[in-house]
């Protein structure tokens, strides 16, 4: 039973040979090929055109991974919701449950997180 | 159609775990710690007598099974649990920043994750189950958060545990690859005797392996425990070194014995090697440490090294020697679990004018200033070392006499000689207590009452287990009877 399960992923394999084949050429020709004249002004870091206006090691307010994190929970439940919106006839009674389930859970999350504050920038 | 009822503990907890989280979070104050610890441990006993009510059986399309194995260790689980929070009691509600709600909260979800992983019976649910209990712990570990050496602690812990879930689920994908199924029951059935073992799924398994190791804090994935017994709240390392390691150690016995049971002569191999690292390096590198908790993380990592003993014997060809293996592993894991949370209850207890303290020469003294608590510890330390009438002599005698049926004497010479370097420093620490004068920095303060029920129930027991083993015995039986009959 191991082959044929192995045999499906082939077309993933030969992929990914192509996919390393092209990355590998265009990096190696750049490298092979192009004229390489450095000055102190190419070398130099830019960002869009300007001089950088910072050190990049700069500190973030932990407040927007906060909102990163939630953002993610929520884009996920939407991800979720679609799938089974579309296939809701199918999966009947069962399925509508097992996803009032699941946002019951989020609710709760989402319940605690408001009343801790989470939710307030200032 | 899904037979969901089969699984009514851990729902009934999650549900409880919901409706706690709401209860906590929903009156503007700050002084839910004590109440919600109460409903936590509440939550946890109800769940206990739903354990003991449920049926045999496979649940929820197979990915959730119930036998005797994984309600003894449930059961056992949620003890832990519900002992290791008692002991946070008191201590938690000194310090502001541990005194917070979720504390009890998060132990009840990674009580949940451990009842799931017992009763895994799919790589799916074994992996959710290990994530739920490891993200609560990574939590937990951090607790205390103007700490740094406790948010350190939570940072390690979690940056080795995500390295440790992603060998495994690597070997999980592996598995998958090579078999085609993730069921316990259909590995089982694809990997029978003349289905010889490829060299491709022996290596799947070296992952599996390697990521709950590193989860039971065995030899060579062990390096993560010292840094984080010692920096993690004393409640929580209690917690940790408790009912975690046990579910983790039921969970690789399943996977071991059920789904592989037919590759026990690679995985033997690996064991074998696991035990004895682990039993030398708890035993040697214990000596030298001058902090009582981070001397518990070595001691832990030996422990864990005398109950693989118990799982090497179920390697063997022998069904006698496999099931008597699996016995001495569960009840060497039952006894550990109870002498280790008696041992932190002490540990909690050590404090100097409000402040906790961790050396082992602020113990100096105890037999003249509380002589109780110094009694209850000389019974720890001294059923760890396995001195004969208390219950630590019987497990380690009951995983030597597995190892020697089962022909590993050479493990089980190993393992007597480790206890031997073992019971240097468990007897240290009853000497510093009874014959050390005491420092200069005065006696430790009075223990708090919730301490004291802790060490009481757990000291009794590992003192008196003696007079009445059948109990335990016979669970251990009947739960061996389930998975290597």
């Amino acid at each position: 039973m191991t082959q044929p399960l192995l045999a499906d992923y082939f077309p993933i394999l030969v992929f990914l040979v192509i996919a390393g084949g092209v990355a590998a050429a265009m990096v190696g020709g750049n490298l092979l090929l192009a004229r390489r004249k450095p000055d102190p002004e190419k070398l130099s870091p830019y960002e869009c055109g300007f001089e950088p206006f910072g050190d990049t090691r700069r500190r973030f307010d932990v407040r927007f991974y906060l909102v990163a994190i939630l953002f993610i929970i929520f884009d996920l439940e939407v991800a979720f919701l679609f799938p089974w919106a579309v296939g809701l006839g199918e999966i009947g009674w069962f399925g509508f449950w097992s996803m009032m389930a699941f946002l019951l859970v989020l609710t709760v999350g989402f319940l605690y997180e408001w009343r801790k504050g989470a939710l307030e920038w200032e | 159609m899904m037979n969901w009822t089969l699984a009514l503990p851990e729902a009934a907890l999650a549900c409880a775990g919901l409706a706690i989280l709401g209860a906590g979070v929903l009156p503007r104050r700050h002084d839910m710690f004590f109440p919600i610890s109460m409903a936590v441990i509440g939550a946890l006993v109800l769940a206990g007598v739903l354990v003991l009510g449920q049926g045999d059986g496979a649940a929820l399309a197979g990915q959730y099974v119930s036998d005797a194995f994984a309600r003894f260790s449930k059961v056992l689980v949620l003890i832990g649990a519900a002992l290791a929070l008692t002991l946070a009691l008191d201590f938690n509600q000194t310090d502001r920043d541990l005194a917070r709600f979720e504390y009890p909260v998060l132990i009840l979800f990674a009580a949940i994750g451990m009842m799931l992983m017992v009763s895994a019976n799919d790589l799916m649910t074994l992996y959710l189950g290990l994530e739920l209990q490891s993200l609560a712990a990574y939590v937990l570990a951090a607790f205390n958060r103007d700490s740094e050496r406790s948010a350190e602690a939570g940072l390690k812990y979690f940056v080795l545990g995500a390295l440790a879930s992603g060998l495994l689920l690597y070997g999980m994908s592996l598995v998958y690859g090579f078999v085609g199924t993730t069921s316990f029951d259909r590995l089982a059935e694809a990997l029978t005797a003349e289905h010889a073992a490829s060299l491709g799924l022996v290596t799947a398994l070296v992952f599996v392996l390697a990521g709950l190791a590193f989860k039971i804090s065995a030899v060579p994935f062990h390096m993560w425990a010292p840094d984080v017994y010692e920096g993690a709240p004393t409640p929580v390392t209690a917690f940790f070194a408790s009912a975690p390691k046990l579910a983790a150690v039921a969970l690789l016995t399943r996977v071991l014995t059920q789904p592989f049971g037919e590759l026990s002569a690679q995985w033997g191999q690996v064991l074998w090697l696991v035990s004895a690292g682990s039993m030398i390096l708890g035993a040697f590198a214990a000596i030298g440490q001058r902090n009582i908790k981070r001397l518990m993380a070595y001691s832990s990592i030996g422990n864990v090294g005398y109950a693989l003993i118990g799982l090497v014997a179920a390697a063997s060809a022998d069904p006698a020697v496999r099931s008597e293996g699996v016995r001495a592993l569960l009840f060497y894991m039952a006894i550990y679990l109870l002498m280790t949370i008696g041992a932190f209850a002490v540990l909690a207890a050590m404090r100097r004018r409000g402040r906790p303290v961790e050396e082992i020469e602020d113990l100096a003294g105890l037999a003249r200033s509380d002589i109780g608590m110094a009694v209850w510890m000389l019974v720890f330390m001294f059923a760890m070392a396995g001195v004969p009438p208390l219950a630590g002599f019987w497990s380690k005698l009951f995983v030597f006499r597995a190892a020697i049926e089962g022909g590993y004497v050479w493990l089980a010479v190993i393992g007597v000689l480790t206890s031997v370097v073992a019971a240097y420093y468990y007897v240290r620490i009853v000497r510093v207590m009874f014959f050390d004068a005491p420092g200069a920095a005065g006696a430790l303060d009075a223990r708090p009452a919730s301490l004291t029920v802790v060490m009481a129930a757990t000291g009794l027991f590992t003192a008196l287990f003696s007079v009445a083993p059948g109990p335990l015995l016979a669970a251990a039986q009947a739960a061996v009877a389930a998975i290597a009959g």
